[in-house]
């Protein structure tokens, strides 16, 4: 369903900061994309909707060629590909519907959004979103007065509104509490698994990504490094995603010495 | 025992620090010795000042009461329609001049279309309106329109160059048009300023009006020159004390306001 062939990028003359990133992900698949900071996880995501243009390569969603298209063209697929980002990213000052509707702002003409004539289709779709995420009596409140797990559930209902075939997820537990990030990554899941979306999760908690997604790419300097199930990713291939650490669970002693060692 | 002492990360060599300070007191002296005070002419200049305090303290609305409303209306109108005029025409100019959303050559454009309204003083320009369109409140409505666009698209695309990258990004990502995200992402974020500056820049407009009043740009400006080169002080104080009031009337509303749309 999305194809990347050959995927390069680099910013001005600098390093590559992806270089030569193949893989194919088929209909209804979760991949969890984990590896270090600066391994360029959020720049193979954006290349993929062109938030950021990539410098050589292709990406096709479906029969699409994305990376060729013009911008008003790529604004056209755009619709298609769902992002839910790490610190929400929803507007603010505006109400949890108003941001679920934005969901659909590709889909309509400028004046119709202007004055917020939405099709009837539209808001009732939101209202079963909002349902479905379970904020159906926040709909009027403002983003900003909502807690973090909240308002990570209203850029997941924005992300359904656009009715996508392929999820984009950018670290959407980084900012939250180690339960709320369960439920959110469950949500993720179990929407995806209901309408066989297609999802790429960056994410950094690695046993998180273990337990939600079916196949997990490990990227480290640009390349993929490991591209397999969760239960593949063993003790060495971590070591060759993030460098060497000691993986067990840290006694208190050990701490301590290494402290002194610093 | 160690000693330390904060770095001078400025100007590193003390030597180079004195040489600074003399220099620059020696300039102050300097530049105080050369203005030149007649102190003859201060004397005899105590004598109308204190004319003038009485006045101010005398008011008498009742002498030229009917220029006086009449110049109050006339300003009130070229101050609120300049000010709307100006609002509408700063809005297209602040999205040009705002480095994150717009193209360079427009960009470019816009920016120097502010500089130069900037950079012109309303007197000035307001002399060379009226040398234009002849006495009256059409050039004093042209000159504030001038500067109002000046100023608030300046403030208006450094609001805009500060808002929160992710919200925009969020919504460009939906496949929205680059008019939608002016709306639905930048607009809520940058309104109650907006709002503010504008309530601001109508204070400004009045107050300016009676400046460029005295070139002839018409307003109060003009009947308080007139009564000011009759010596009748007294009617000067009374639209003094009305220019007061009117500035304080719109600094307490547009606080109100301000505090009401944040």
């Amino acid at each position: 369903m999305l194809r990347i062939k050959h995927l390069k990028k680099r910013y001005k003359a600098g390093p590559w900061v992806l270089n030569d990133i193949s893989f194919d992900v088929p209909k209804g698949e979760i991949v969890g994309l984990i590896g270090p900071s600066g391994a360029g996880k959020s720049t193979l995501i954006r290349c993929i909707n062109r938030l950021i243009d990539p410098t050589e390569g292709d990406i096709y969603l479906d029969d699409v060629c994305l990376s060729g298209l013009s911008s008003s063209q790529i604004r056209e697929q755009r619709r298609h590909i769902g992002m839910i980002f790490q610190e929400y990213a929803l507007v603010e000052r505006l109400s949890v519907m108003e941001n679920v509707l934005s969901g659909r702002l590709g889909y309509l003409s400028f004046w119709r959004s202007f004055l917020r004539r939405y099709p009837q289709q539209d808001i009732d779709n939101a209202f079963e979103y909002l349902e479905r995420v379970s904020l159906i009596d926040h709909a009027n409140k403002r983003a900003d007065e909502l807690s973090g797990g909240q308002r990570q559930r209203v850029g997941i209902a924005r992300a359904l509104a656009q009715d996508p075939r392929l999820l984009l997820v950018d670290e959407p537990t980084a900012s939250l509490d180690p339960k709320t990030s369960r439920q959110i990554m469950r949500l993720i899941q179990s929407i995806c698994r209901e309408k066989g979306l297609s999802a790429i999760i960056n994410i950094h908690d690695v046993p998180l990504a273990m337990q939600f997604v079916d196949r997990i790419i490990g990227l480290q300097g640009g390349e993929v490094v490991f591209d397999g199930k969760p239960d593949e990713l063993t003790e060495d291939v971590l070591t060759r995603i993030y460098g060497d650490e000691d993986w067990n669970p840290v006694k208190p002693e050990d701490d301590q010495d290494s402290e002194e060692e610093v | 025992m160690r000693s330390w002492q904060r770095p001078h990360y400025l100007v590193p060599d003390k030597r180079w620090r004195l040489a600074l300070l003399v220099v620059f007191i020696l300039y102050l002296f300097v530049g105080i010795g050369s203005l030149e005070v007649n102190w003859m002419r201060v004397y005899d200049g105590l004598d109308r000042g204190v004319r003038f305090l009485e006045g101010f303290l005398n008011p008498n609305f009742t002498r030229r009461a009917s220029d006086i409303y009449a110049g109050i209306f006339e300003s009130l109108t070229m101050t609120v329609t300049s000010t709307v005029a100006g609002i509408l025409l700063s809005i297209p100019f602040g999205l040009g001049a705002a480095r994150n959303i717009s193209p360079k050559p427009i960009y470019l454009f816009c920016r120097s279309f502010i500089a130069l309204s900037r950079s012109m003083q309303e007197i000035i320009v307001a002399i060379f309106l009226v040398a234009l369109f002849g006495f009256g409140a059409f050039a004093g409505f042209l000159t504030l329109t001038y500067a109002t666009i000046g100023f608030l698209g300046k403030l208006l695309a450094e609001e805009i160059e500060e808002i929160d990258r992710k919200q925009l990004e969020a919504i460009a990502s939906t496949g929205a048009s680059w008019c939608q995200c002016v709306h639905v992402a930048i607009w809520p974020q940058v309104m109650p300023r907006m709002i503010g500056l504008s309530f601001y820049r109508f204070d400004i407009n009045f107050r300016e009006s009676a400046v460029i009043g005295i070139v002839g740009a018409g307003g109060i400006g003009a009947t308080l020159n007139t009564s000011i080169d009759r010596y009748e002080y007294d009617s000067a104080g009374a639209i003094l004390i009305l220019i007061i009031l009117i500035v304080l009337a719109c600094e307490y509303l547009s606080g109100w306001i301000r505090k009401w749309v944040s």
